[in-house]
């Protein structure tokens, strides 16, 4: 994307007013989409970003511009715009020498969508259409979606890394409007994955479209779910956002730095039941949140974050691991080059038990058992956060009976890991997610398997 | 300046084919964002940034590409992408761009030259005040979780073959801060905000005391009974409300059966005290502008009056299909084609303030804050569930602070059971303007 020589000039140029570490990344992102709603396909939509940001750090101060010109001209001129911003004293000459590491994930792309006709794209859209309304009448509406990106990035550093990386990401989904009696209901279903076009040979879109247009349906006969405190089931692959919001973002080391975390000063300490391990792992082959390097340039981690419920580590970028002395994990990401790295998830999990996921329930005599989990949000510094359930149901006498409308559950983080009483042995990924933070998304995943917390407060209107 | 950006815009339009519809939005856009922490700049991000979206129909087909960038090899290689995309999409009959409608675009005090030429010190130097009244406020104050200032100067040009040609320029910038106050084992975090047009409109210590005070009052927090309680909503929680409320008003979504309103135009929806407009002709707002996505005057429109349902919000598509006219409704960047939405949507103030709402309540909760709205309101179904903190109200006075339960209606029975709007009118950094709202018989659940 840039020549050697170029960056070498450019981050001398960024260090030239006494900065202690300067960075270019660029990235080129090649987005395309199709959406089929009401019937009709929509639109394609093509679209392309190009740009690099650089950084400057001086002391405690980070300096940042970007651009979207990558000629030498355009980033000398970003490089100084940064380095002014990073308010370094001048003065230092900086000669930096790049040495070229090869970024791997493991396995390779087979079908890049860009090659692929866009007629192919569009005639997943309208299947699914015709799968979603072959289901029943009472399906009212249907929209499909599909996206691919491909995005290739380049860092280089001061401290001489210089390595780029090409990723490609497919996602399809389907969402179903069912109209009764009682009003309309929503079902959803969606698949995301760090390959190619090859995605539509792991999954029927027909299936899929019948999955989205059956929970709709589901919750047609739905009742409001209970208020207050029960136990809750969480299904295999459905609830992996629990642990992302009830732990992730305070193992996060920016917040914890901050004294924003509640989890900040417990490493060592049991956080959460005996065994429950949970972990990021950036190298998940195939899996959304999969990543070959980070977006600061070092190489994916699977770093394990609680052990047997006892705090192991938090997640890392460069400037945190910079300042305590020690590795960055793999965990600097950003949303594009116009924003700058922080510390990030990639693919959350807890990791299987070895109850029977049958017995998990059959020994709830009441609670409620939610199959899907829909988003979340936390609040770091106290620890309480809310998930949304999308499919969920009562557990009667150790039975799932019947479904439940939406609703939203709310926990406390370091309490609600210390009340998982039961681990299933059916681990599974769960759908693709976009994770939010300072206004930045990044692609993540998670998965769970079957988990049992015994007490939620469940936020729902029934008595 | 948004004469360049027109001219580039009608240079797209130029290129037309016999028989094509084109319509080129190009924006240009300079932000500032500094965060300090401990009484030092943390980070200091400036950049200027562009793009280009064509939107191309032929023949009842459409097709959009995008670019971040106004070169010219980029914008023939946007061209040629939306002209490819449009054999794809499939034949529809209301498909096309908006059409000149008559109504003259509003002239709005929308940009500040005080804005343009603020030097970066002095941004800095606001950053760093925000933090330091924070710090400042109460000994129990044990840090912030964020102190930033941020500001964006942006401007746009739309033109297109069917006689689009409008041009816009805005600057807006805001300070905003995360506190948290400890206590023991205990934090608690507050919000403060304050916007503007230019810095000279901002007040850090406000924004900063506010976050402050939301931050203290928390502490010793704890989770109330379950139960049926009244419950006021407070300005920052009822624009957030008001904001998905919005969504169920888009007439995209009640074309294409979305909307839980779509039968309801002329029927009482709501409280007779409720008068639901979207006015992105007020100044005030953070969200005000002259023209919508598409190129057409921005307009005060009145959505909801004394609780009857009066007016559904449109782009053009979606008022051509209706067999309506365009509200000026297009909402877009240059990233994507024009879906409909509300711009800047507010309640008509009442006359109680806050305090004398609270004073008329036995047994209440005041809820400063919620979290999960996207993934515990379903606008589709009305299904309301979301995750919330604030302050017991006993006896019309404020009691102990409480946290980590929910409240939940429906969208449709929230609307009904409004008891109250505060006039305490609130502009925030989002499209929606906060005001108290006073709502019965909502579900709290906690122990």
């Amino acid at each position: 994307m840039i020549e050697q020589s170029v960056l070498e000039e450019v981050l001398g140029v960024a260090m030239r007013t006494g900065g202690e570490f300067a960075e270019v990344f660029a990235e080129d992102r090649r987005n395309a989409s199709a959406v089929l709603d009401d019937g009709r396909v929509e639109e394609l939509t093509s679209g392309r970003d190009r740009g690099a940001g650089i950084r400057v750090v001086v002391g405690d101060t980070t300096g940042f511009a970007h651009t979207a010109d990558l000629t030498e001209a355009g980033l000398i001129a970003a490089a100084e715009a940064a380095a002014a911003a990073a308010r370094g004293g001048g003065g230092g000459t900086n000669v930096v020498a790049l040495d070229r590491r090869s970024a791997s994930r493991g396995y390779d792309i087979e079908t890049y969508p860009g090659n692929v006709p866009k007629a192919r794209k569009v005639e997943l859209l309208g299947r699914a259409n015709d799968a979603a309304r072959a289901v029943g009448g009472a399906i009212s509406q249907v929209s499909v979606s599909y996206g691919d990106n491909r995005r290739h990035i380049l860092v280089a550093n001061s401290d001489g890394l210089f390595v780029e990386d090409d990723t490609v990401r497919t996602f399809f989904a389907v969402s179903c409007v069912a109209t009764g009696d009682a009003g309309m209901q929503t079902g959803r279903e969606s698949v995301g994955h760090t390959i190619g076009f090859e995605m539509f040979d792991m999954y029927d879109v027909d299936q899929l479209a019948r999955n989205a247009a059956d929970r709709a349906l589901t919750k047609l006969a739905a009742r409001p779910a209970p208020s207050g405190q029960m136990p809750v089931v969480i299904g295999s692959g459905g609830g992996g956002v629990l642990f992302h919001e009830a732990c992730g973002h305070g193992l996060e080391a920016d917040l914890v730095a901050k004294g924003a975390s509640v989890f900040r000063g417990r490493v060592g300490q049991q956080v959460a039941s005996k065994g429950v391990t949970v972990v990021d792992d950036g190298t998940m082959e195939r899996e959304w949140g999969n990543i070959a390097v980070d977006d600061e340039g070092n190489p994916a981690q699977r770093n394990v974050l609680i052990e047997d419920g006892v705090l192991t580590d938090y997640m890392w970028d460069h400037l945190r691991a910079r300042k305590e002395g020690r590795r960055s994990s793999g965990n600097g990401r950003r949303q594009s080059y116009q924003n700058l790295p922080m510390v990030r998830m990639t693919n959350t999990y807890l990791l299987a038990g070895e109850e029977d996921p049958e017995s998990i329930i059959a020994s709830t005599p009441k609670g409620v058992y939610v199959k899907h989990l829909g988003g979340g949000q936390v609040n770091t510094a106290t620890g309480d956060f809310v998930f949304g359930m999308t499919e969920a149901y009562l557990i009667e006498d150790g039975k799932i009976t019947e479904p439940l409308r939406e609703g939203n559950l709310i926990g406390n983080g370091p309490e609600v890991l210390q009340r998982i009483d039961a681990l299933g042995n059916d681990f599974a990924m769960g759908p693709p997610g976009t994770c939010g933070k300072d206004g930045q998304g990044v692609p993540v995943g998670d998965g769970v398997p079957t988990l049992r917390v015994s007490s939620l407060t469940i936020g729902g209107t029934a008595a | 300046m948004s004469d360049e950006l027109l001219a580039i815009a009608d240079r797209v339009v130029a290129m037309a084919k016999p028989g094509e519809q084109i319509e080129a939005v190009v924006v240009r856009g300079t932000e500032t964002e500094i965060r300090v922490f401990g009484g030092d700049v943390e980070s200091l991000s400036s950049a200027q940034s562009q793009g280009v979206g064509i939107r191309i129909v032929v023949d009842g087909r459409q097709g959009f590409a995008y670019a971040g960038s106004l070169d010219e090899s980029a914008i023939a290689e946007t061209l040629a992408d939306a002209r490819d995309n449009v054999s794809f999409a499939t034949f529809d009959e209301f498909a096309g761009l908006a059409e000149p409608d008559g109504v003259v675009i509003p002239v709005l005090d929308l940009h500040r030259d005080a804005m343009v030429s603020f030097a970066t010190d002095d941004k800095i130097a606001l950053a760093i005040e925000l933090e330091r009244v924070v710090m400042a406020a109460d000994p129990r104050i044990s840090g912030i979780e964020s102190a930033e200032y941020a500001d964006s100067i942006s401007e746009a040009a739309i033109a297109s073959s069917a006689g689009i040609r409008t041009t816009g320029s805005e600057t807006s910038c805001f300070l905003a801060t995360y506190a948290m106050a400890t206590e023991g084992d205990e934090t608690q975090t507050g919000f403060g905000f304050s916007v503007g047009r230019e810095p000279s409109d901002l007040t850090p210590s406000a924004a900063a005391i506010e976050a402050a005070e939301r931050a203290t009052r928390m502490l010793g927090a704890v989770q109330p009974p379950s139960g049926r309680l009244t419950v006021v909503l407070d300005p920052w929680v009822t624009a957030q409300f008001l904001g998905i409320l919005g969504y169920t008003l888009d007439g995209e979504s009640v074309l294409k059966g979305r909307s839980l309103f779509a039968e309801r135009l002329g029927e009482s929806v709501g409280s007779s005290l409720l008068t639901l407009i979207d006015d992105p002709t007020d100044v005030r707002s953070f969200t005000a502008t002259d023209a919508d996505g598409e190129g057409l005057a921005a307009r005060r429109n009145v959505l909801i009056e004394n609780g009857v349902l009066q007016k559904f919000v449109h782009n053009a598509y979606s008022a051509r299909r209706a067999g309506t006219v365009s509200t000026g409704n297009a909402v877009r960047g240059f990233k994507s084609t024009p879906s409909v939405g509300c711009l800047s949507v507010s309640l008509v103030p009442g006359i109680s303030e806050p305090a004398a709402l609270i004073a008329g309540i036995d047994d209440g909760v005041l809820v400063q804050e919620v979290s999960g709205l996207h993934s515990g309101v379903n606008p589709v179904s009305g299904d309301f569930s979301t995750g919330a903190e604030g302050l017991r109200i006993r006896n019309g006075e404020l009691a102990e602070p409480v946290r980590e339960f929910t409240i939940a209606s429906t969208l449709q029975k929230m609307l009904r059971d409004v008891q109250a709007v505060g006039s305490d009118l609130q502009f925030l950094p989002m499209n929606a303007t906060g005001v108290s709202l006073v709502v019965a018989d909502l579900t709290v659940s906690g122990s």
